[in-house]
C-alpha cells in the first residue's frame, strides 16, 4: 500500500456537482530514462484509474508515461445518493490499490 | 605540433559530427505523424474540429517534470448531450499519448485536471469526444525551460 490522498467533500446536497481530487504516490517510471548504470530503467507506471460511485463507474482514465510522477487527477461527479466512492489504481508489476471514501448526500 | 589547436576546419568538422550525432540518435521523440496517428486512434478516424473545449495550460513552463493541465467544456452533461471522453496528446514526448479519460453524464461537468511531463517545448493537444459523435480539440504551444528527464 502506498500513500494516496483523496480530497472529496464528506457531505453534499443531492444533485450537487462535487469536485474530487486524487493524488497517489508512484514513481511513474517512463521506461525511456537511463539509470545510473546507463541502462534504461524498465517502465513502471500506473495504467488505469477508475472511480466508482456506489459500485457504478463514473470516471476512468488510461494513463501513459507522460503523466507526471505521483499522478494527480481531478474530476467532477454528481452527488446522487449517500454511499461510498471507491478509487482504484492499476499499474505495471501487478500494482493495484483501492481507496474508499464515504459521502453523505442530503 | 598543432594537434591541440582548434582551427576553423577542425571546428567545422567537429560541429558537423556533433550535428550528425544529433540527427542519427535513435528517435526518442514522437513525431507529428505519430501525434496524428494517436489522435486518429482515439477518435476512430472521425474528423476533429477546433473549438468548444478549452485546454488550460501555462504557455511558459519552468519545470517539464510536472505541468498542471486542465481541460474544460461548457457541455450541459445531460443524458442526450455530454462529453464521453477527454484525451491529451503531445507532439514531441517519447510517445504522443498522455491520458485518456472516460466520463459521462454522471460527471456533472466536463472537466479534467492532471499533471503531465513535457520533454521539450512543443504543442499540447486536447481532444474531447461528444455524445453526438463529434470530436473537438484545442491546442497550446508551450515553451519548456527545464525539460522532463527522458535521457
Amino acid at each position: 500500500m502506498v500513500r494516496a490522498l483523496i480530497n472529496c467533500p464528506k457531505t453534499a446536497k443531492k444533485g450537487e456537482v462535487i469536485e474530487i481530487k486524487t493524488l497517489i504516490s508512484h514513481v511513474m517510471e517512463t521506461g525511456y530514462r537511463p539509470g545510473a548504470d546507463g541502462k534504461v530503467v524498465p517502465r513502471d507506471i500506473l495504467r488505469r484509474f477508475t472511480c466508482r460511485y456506489a459500485g457504478q463507474e463514473v470516471f476512468s482514465a488510461d494513463l501513459f508515461p507522460a503523466v507526471a510522477a505521483n499522478p494527480f487527477i481531478s474530476f467532477t461527479t454528481v452527488a446522487t445518493a449517500s454511499g461510498t466512492l471507491s478509487f482504484t489504481w492499476d499499474g505495471d508489476n501487478g500494482f493495484t490499490q483501492t481507496e474508499t471514501v464515504a459521502i453523505t448526500v442530503t | 605540433m598543432n594537434r591541440l589547436q582548434v582551427t576553423r576546419r577542425t571546428a567545422l568538422i567537429g560541429s558537423m559530427s556533433a550535428a550528425s550525432l544529433l540527427v542519427l540518435r535513435p528517435a526518442a521523440f514522437a513525431t507529428p505523424t505519430e501525434l496524428a496517428g494517436a489522435i486518429a486512434e482515439f477518435t476512430g478516424n472521425q474528423p476533429v474540429q477546433r473549438g468548444r473545449i478549452t485546454l488550460d495550460l501555462s504557455p511558459l513552463v519552468e519545470n517539464g517534470n510536472s505541468v498542471s493541465v486542465s481541460v474544460k467544456d461548457d457541455s450541459p452533461m445531460t443524458q442526450q448531450d455530454h462529453v464521453t471522453a477527454i484525451a491529451l496528446f503531445t507532439e514531441q514526448n517519447p510517445q504522443p499519448n498522455v491520458i485518456i479519460a472516460r466520463l459521462g453524464p454522471r460527471a456533472g461537468r466536463a472537466f479534467l485536471n492532471t499533471r503531465m511531463r513535457l520533454a521539450t517545448s512543443q504543442k499540447v493537444v486536447a481532444v474531447a469526444g461528444f455524445s453526438d459523435g463529434t470530436f473537438w480539440s484545442d491546442q497550446v504551444e508551450v515553451i519548456v525551460t527545464l525539460a522532463a528527464c527522458v535521457e
